[in-house]
């Protein structure tokens, strides 16, 4: 026998209190609050060293290093504590549909929006960036979307408060006003029956973000880092060399594009060598950005535990002159009182961001522009190469000179948002089954920003520049209070949990903007001057009430339900009742198992839940039901005698208009395998919205529109969700753990109108560039939501499209209207995760890759520009093609086709990082780890644009995302 | 804090039914916008907060609408653009979910509900002047459903008898909308102010004149009877009631044409209040492309969206406007024929309407033009009554031949061009129709009176789809009822044919 000494440490320092065990005895300790023990041991005893939430490990006594021994979070523990709605539950009481996802700091992707970090680790949720600008975010889509106009956006509840999805003015992306580097864990609510609970707010789903809090040992964190960011692709257009063949071979001659414009000899001379321009190349370029973030946790004499945090971001994008910066600060306390009767938890988050916005419509004209022309040609247009009339005056049809939308365009902002949260929970003395909960949440955010365009840039010419300037104030308050009686009854071995709550929340916002010109346009007599403002509010009040009961620990059910009241909606639709019933089977503890399949099956949970939710954010203002006369502008006033009157106007309106109700159907079974080490889950479900709502054709004259949101239809989503998760090895220097998960999802619209008419094709949805008007995709009945509406191409023996030439579907011998049909749709039917993290010593690499199946997408840049009318549309400006026109050698532009519309399936290396932790630099529980990171490595598709990866399906001049390269230490002491 | 959910609007430009009418200006701004749903698309302008959903907000303009439907359909137009299905229009080949088709459908539905709004909050005020105002709202719906009946035969029908919300409209025939437009407007005749006697832009007696005119000139074609001497009538009150011909035909379409004393009934626009895609803006913009310097037409710059076709140059003996003035042709850099229908210049491009005023000055606005557009004028009701008396309804033949004539000399400068009783025939006043009205949006429905608009041996380039020319099926002489609205209201039936 001999004596170790040894120490256990979390990710964030020493962890006392943890069990250290001679396995297959009763020999053991604990840890003490530095997180050392010391324990009587023989040698080549197995030593297990255990803490509740956190992975079990193995050590065995002259092999095993003591000193430093790391539990890491196990996210697949069952007894881990998951964050729901109004509560708490563990994984193995939980009977929803919920997924956790701790966030690992070894792991985690450099990023400066939240919701990147959810990306391919669960099934069934969706997050599809947006673009590459710094603090760009994400569309999220919980098991597809459950609405057509309404938002199709999850509720996102920060500790507790609910915030809106309407984004904040001046913000690229609201939920990137968090730093990333402050959440500790994502839970995502996906069935019914465990969003439920949020009525008439989640029917696509509930994310509930809950942010870091301190405990145990003050200890201080720092981690910053670089990051380059490099443009990688370009959208394939003719080369100066190629452009003048076309202009020859299609337009005859291309000579008078050399006649310099300008009296400038210096510019004519550059003019007449001039090689041509790769504009792509010259609005892009490689941008850094670095991170920095120090946290200062733990806990004031075990009373007080703490939290503070600083960051600071400053990110620049690839599109020059777009830039992001933003510092955050946030504050957690947890204290306790009257022995721990009384637990408060204070959070409050700050953020200051200031952006500049590069005119993103730059990348459109950067594909457009003619490329034998300089940049600079010395014009009165800031010098800036400029299509000109014949006066000298620009032309307005021609796309603007990108590098002077970007470098004239100064689009800034400032925004300053608060969060924040006090929440009291009270075990009453006399009944301490009893919980009083209070929470009192605010989210308040303050925005202003300045777009300034000189006077002399050309595509402001005419309007004698522009000086705007917007304001914007948003609040929402929130009061929540609930109990929650929990009772153990011994007697029938069961548990009753029961919890009833109201909530109060209310939402007001108000804005001003005023646009003027910086000088008298031409041909005015004074200087345009527009003020609008603009305020709203509205409320939500609930009650609400969940009940669980268990048996034995192995039969659970759980009742919610929630009656919400919004002011949207008319006093006769105002309530809504959303039930919600689940059922869960531990499986496993039946005991009808023999011990050797016990042994391999270490968990079974079969889950079936029911739920109804709704969705209250229409998309309609906040008073859609109410008859409303709008005020017209100045600059829609009609003159009756002289006088100008701003015209009073009818709004058409729907009385009757109330929420969409989502019922979901899941079935789901939860399974481990091995001790744990292989676990997962497979679930099935059905979502079928009725009182869909959807813009609709009212019948003509019945009311002051044309069209109107109405609840009408109903939609389903049908799909199959799996999870595996596995440490595929697992030794004391070698790990792999290796996370898979899929996802099956079929969107179908089953009603849409009142009157079921055959002759309907559809509702008109997906505007287009090109042409004025022409939109691309149809909601109709039997299909996906935003199918594609197109024609069917023909093709000649080289399978190349024949120009104009359309299949005659309906056999009338015209092509019309009549034609088209159904093709595909966005969405992808299959799309999968897939993150592996390998560690060797003191060496960790993670990988993540992600891949969508038969996700279409509408190539609208070579629909738009591939065609050789585009390049000379009228006799006095050039535009550059696609390459595709050599292809496909369109004379005049097919919008309709349906060779526009292609498979854009896809693999991608999203990320990989490589770690090294050096330990106990200058104190025991000091440590750093170094790592390097790629981000958006590679991409395996046949799309034939930029990036197969587009949220709706129409693929119109994205905002590239660049590979990024990062470099980071995250120290802790 | 249940009352708490009993939230009313914050905003200050958006008002309740409850308190929106106060004064008799406040009933004058509710009217202002029934007028405003002929020139603007929303409650922005030029875009924003649009009237109508669905489609583009710009092209939901009511003239623009108008304009699509009455001029690319016929030998005066053609358009260069592939928005949607603007080219079905070019070719007759419209279907029921043709946009442009839809478009107009549902602004005139709007310029309804709109006024019957109005007239249902208004008619319980007994103020003579918001009366005045109720006549005048009654007349725009007359208009809009005149417009109805002429472009798609039968129509749903509502009145301000229809409370808003959640009912299917009957259909209306072609005849018994026919018989409610004259009833309408013969019951307001004289109430309304009398002809050229209300405020600038507002309906008066000769606005009422004008349109019963047209409803009797095209009787026929509405309900199988004509009505010849109805329309000599009407026309011969507006002749007598003061209007005078504009002394330069040019004028007419210039940024200051709200001076004119011909114009009987127009859509005001204005370059600083009232801004618009559609409209005159519409018609400035997409009438000048390829080489042709938009500062001539006081803008910022062209479309190069429509143009005449060659049929249409071929009504004049000579394009060159030495000759015939109204001949306002662009030939530099144009050719004559629409070999390729998307390109502008191919056609001669039209210089008619301008945003400069009769001085030669800029319109108040590069983009959005001063210039109204001339609904009704009094040249028309000078061919009307000539038609009407050729027709056998009466009249003089001798005064018929002198209005035309004297739509001539303006034309011509001199009596160069004046025309014989001999050559007073249907098919010179079809022709010289087109010579004086042309781009105005008369043309389908004259084509129409004169069994010209789908008849094969009248033809056009691209009529029919094919760059020769050919017939079109009979039933194109209406429109059909868009395919939505057949869906949202089982009350409807379709067009014969579509």
């Amino acid at each position: 026998q001999k004596t170790i000494t040894g120490k256990v440490y979390d990710d964030m320092g020493t962890l006392p209190g943890a069990s250290v065990l001679v396995k297959g005895t009763a020999n053991g300790t604990t840890t003490d609050i530095d997180g050392n023990f010391t324990l009587q041991v023989n040698d080549g005893d197995i030593i297990e060293v255990s803490y509740v939430g956190f992975a079990t490990r193995e050590l065995i006594v002259g092999q095993a290093d003591f000193s430093r021994i790391v539990l890491s979070a196990d996210t697949e523990v069952l007894d881990e504590v998951v964050v729901i709605g109004y509560g708490t539950t563990t994984k193995k009481d939980a009977t929803g549909s919920v997924t956790s996802v701790k966030i690992d700091e070894d792991t985690k992707i450099v990023t400066a929006s939240p919701e990147q970090m959810l990306s391919g680790k669960t099934p069934g949720v969706q997050i599809t960036a947006s673009g590459g600008a710094p603090g760009d975010g994400g569309r999220i889509r919980i098991r597809g979307g459950s609405s057509l106009s309404a938002s199709n956006d999850p509720l996102i509840v920060i500790d507790g408060v609910p915030v809106d999805n309407d984004g904040i003015n001046g913000m690229g992306n609201a939920l990137s006003s968090i730093n990333p580097n402050d959440i500790e864990s994502f839970t995502v609510l996906k069935d019914a029956s465990a969003a439920a609970i949020y009525g008439s707010r989640a029917s696509n789903g509930v994310i509930i973000i809950t942010t870091k809090s301190g405990k145990g040992d003050l200890k201080v964190n720092y981690n910053g880092s670089v990051s380059f960011h490099l443009p990688s692709e370009y959208v394939d257009v003719l080369s100066p060399e190629e452009f003048k063949q076309v202009m020859q071979t299609k337009h005859g001659d291309y000579t008078f594009l050399y006649e310099p414009k300008s009296t400038d000899s210096q510019y004519m001379k550059d003019y007449i060598n001039y090689q041509g321009t790769d504009w792509q190349k010259e609005i892009f370029n490689p941008s850094v950005g670095h991170e920095h973030n120090v946290s200062l946790s733990g806990s004031i004499k075990q009373r007080l535990p703490f939290r503070v945090s600083l960051g600071y971001l400053d990110d620049n994008g690839i599109l020059r002159t777009s830039q992001f910066e933003r510092t955050t600060a946030a504050v957690s306390l947890r204290p306790n009182f009257f022995d721990n009767h009384l637990k408060v938890k204070l959070n409050v988050k700050g953020v200051y961001a200031e952006n500049r916005f590069a005119d993103t419509g730059s990348i459109g004209a950067a594909v457009g522009f003619d490329p034998t022309k300089p940049i600079m040609n010395g014009s009165k247009y800031g010098g800036y190469t400029t299509w000109v009339q014949q006066n000298g005056n620009p032309q307005t049809l021609p796309s603007a000179n990108p590098i002077a939308l970007l470098e004239l365009t100064n689009d800034e902002s400032t925004v300053k948002r608060s969060l924040g949260n006090a929440e009291f929970d009270y075990k009453f003395h006399f009944l301490p089954d009893l919980r009083a909960n209070l929470n009192l949440g605010y989210d308040y955010s303050e925005s202003e920003g300045q777009k300034y365009v000189p006077e002399y840039a050309s595509w402001q010419y005419f309007a004698g520049g522009q000086d705007r300037n917007y304001e914007q104030r948003k609040r929402n308050t929130l009061l929540d209070f609930y109990l929650n009686y929990v009772k153990d009854i011994e007697d029938i071995d069961s548990r009753i949990d029961a919890m009833v709550g109201y909530s109060y929340q209310k939402f007001w916002r108000t804005e001003n903007s005023l646009d003027e010109s910086i000088v008298i346009p031409i041909g005015e007599s004074n200087k345009r001057s527009i003020f609008d403002d603009f305020t709203t509010e509205n409320v939500l009040l609930s009650y609400f009430g969940r009940l669980n009961y268990s048996l034995k620990d192995k039969y659970l059910l759980t009742f919610t339900l929630r009656r919400d009241g919004s002011s949207r909606f008319s006093e006769d639709n105002r309530w809504g009742l959303f039930p919600s019933a689940a059922f869960a089977w531990n499986i496993i503890d039946e005991g009808f198992l023999s011990s050797k399949e016990e042994k391999a099956l270490s968990n079974l949970k079969l889950r079936l839940g029911y739920g109804v939710t709704g969705q209250q954010n229409i998309n309609n203002g906040d008073y859609p039901y109410l008859a409303k006369y709008t005020i017209g502008q100045p600059t829609a006033s009609y003159p009756l005698g002289g006088k100008y009157y701003l015209t009073y106007r009818p709004d058409g309106y729907d009385a009757n208009i109330k929420w969409e109700e989502t019922t979901t159907y899941n079935v789901g079974l939860d399974f481990g395998f091995l001790d744990e080490r292989i676990t997962g889950s497979i679930d099935a479900y059905l979502r079928e919205t009725s009182d869909l709502l959807n813009v609709v054709p009212v019948p003509a004259g019945s009311n002051l529109t044309n069209q109107i949101l109405t609840n009408v239809g109903t939609l389903e989503n049908r799909g199959v969700e799996f999870s595996i998760a596995t440490d595929i090895i697992q030794n004391d220097d070698f790990n792999w753990n290796s996370a898979f998960n899929i996802t099956y999802n079929e969107n179908e619209i089953t009603k849409l109108t009142v009157n079921d008419d055959p002759n309907f094709v559809g509702v008109y949805t997906g505007g287009i560039s090109g042409g004025t008007g022409n939109t691309i995709q149809i909601h109709a009945i039997g299909k996906p939501a935003s199918s594609f509406y197109v024609y069917e191409q023909v093709y000649d023996k080289n399978e190349r499209p024949i120009e104009g030439m359309y299949v005659d579907r309906n056999k009338d011998g015209k092509i019309t209207e009549d034609d088209k049909y159904i093709y595909e749709a966005p969405d992808a039917d299959i799309f999968m995760g897939w993150n592996n993290t390998l560690s060797y010593k003191n060496w960790d690499l993670s990988l993540s890759m992600r891949a969508n199946l038969n996700n279409y997408v509408y190539n609208n840049v070579n629909s738009d520009r591939g065609n050789y009318e585009s390049v000379r549309t009228k006799e006095t400006y050039l535009n550059n093609a696609t390459t595709d026109v050599l292809h496909t050698g369109f004379n005049h532009p097919q919008y309709f086709s349906d060779y526009y519309v292609e498979n854009a399936s896809f693999l991608k290396l999203d990320n990989i990082t490589l770690g090294y932790r050096v330990n106990e630099l200058w104190s025991p529980k000091s440590s750093m780890r170094l790592f390097a990171s790629v981000k958006n490595v590679f991409t395996w598709t046949d799309y034939s644009g930029l990036d197969p990866e587009i949220a709706g399906g129409i693929d119109n001049n994205i905002y590239p995302r660049p590979l990024t390269v990062t470099f980071g230490v995250n120290v802790d002491f | 804090c249940e009352g708490d959910l009993d939230t009313i609007p914050l905003d200050k430009d958006q008002k309740t039914e409850v308190d929106i009418y106060q004064t008799t200006e406040d009933y004058k701004a509710g009217l202002a916008k029934i007028y405003a749903g002929l020139a603007t698309t929303g409650q922005q302008g030029p875009a924003g907060q649009g009237d109508l959903g669905g489609i583009d907000e710009g092209i939901s303009s009511y003239v623009r609408q108008l304009f699509y439907l009455q001029q690319f359909t016929t030998d005066e137009t053609k358009v260069a653009w592939n928005d949607q299905t603007v080219q079905d229009l070019n070719k007759g080949i419209w279907t029921p979910a043709e946009v442009n088709v839809r478009g107009m459908y549902y602004r005139i539905a709007f310029e309804v509900a709109l006024a019957n709004e109005f007239i249902r909050v208004a008619k319980e005020n007994t103020d003579a002047q918001i009366q005045e105002f109720v006549y005048e709202a009654r007349f725009l719906r007359a208009l809009a459903y005149w417009h109805a009946l002429d472009m798609f035969g039968n129509f749903p029908f509502v009145t301000e008898e229809d409370a808003v919300g959640n009912f299917n409209p009957p259909m209306a025939t072609r005849a018994e909308l026919f018989q409610y437009v004259e009833t309408e407007l013969l019951d307001i005749e004289n109430k309304i102010a009398k002809a050229g006697m209300n405020e600038y832009a507002r309906a008066d007696q000769g606005a009422v004149w004008m349109l019963l005119a047209k409803l009797y000139l095209n009787a026929e074609v509405y309900t199988g009877n004509a009505r010849w001497a109805d329309a000599l009538k009407y026309s011969e009150n507006i002749i007598n009631a003061g209007y005078q011909l504009e002394d330069k035909y040019a004028n007419l379409f210039l940024a200051d044409n709200d001076n004119s004393n011909e114009i009987i009934f127009t859509v005001a626009f204005d370059g600083q209040r009232t801004q618009t895609w559609g409209g005159t803006t519409f018609i400035i913009h997409a009438a000048v492309g390829g080489d042709m310097d938009p500062s001539v037409f006081g803008i910022d710059g062209g479309w190069g969206g429509i143009r005449a076709t060659a049929a249409f140059a071929d009504k004049f003996d000579d394009i060159s406007g030495d000759v015939d003035k109204r001949a306002m042709f662009v030939t530099d850099g144009q050719a004559k024929e629409i070999a390729d229908l998307s390109k502008f210049t191919d056609g001669y491009a039209i210089a008619k309407y301008k945003n400069i005023t009769s001085n030669g000055e800029g319109g108040s606005h590069l983009t959005f033009p001063d210039t109204d557009f001339p609904m009704f004028r009094l040249a028309d009701a000078y061919l009307m009554y000539a038609e009407a008396v050729v027709r056998g309804g009466g009249g003089s033949a001798t005064q018929a031949l002198a209005y035309i004539n004297e739509l001539r000399e303006r034309a011509y400068g001199d009596d160069s061009g004046n025309i014989n009783a001999g050559e007073l025939t249907l098919e010179f006043l079809l022709e010289e129709r087109a010579r004086e009205l042309y781009w105005e949006a008369h043309r389908r429905t004259d084509l129409i009176r004169f069994g010209k608009f789908t008849d094969a041996n009248y033809k056009w380039e691209w009529k029919g789809g094919n760059a020769d020319g050919s017939g079109i099926e009979d039933y194109r002489k209406v429109f059909p009822i868009p395919s939505s609205d057949i869906g949202a209201n089982p009350n409807l039936k379709q067009n014969p044919g579509y």
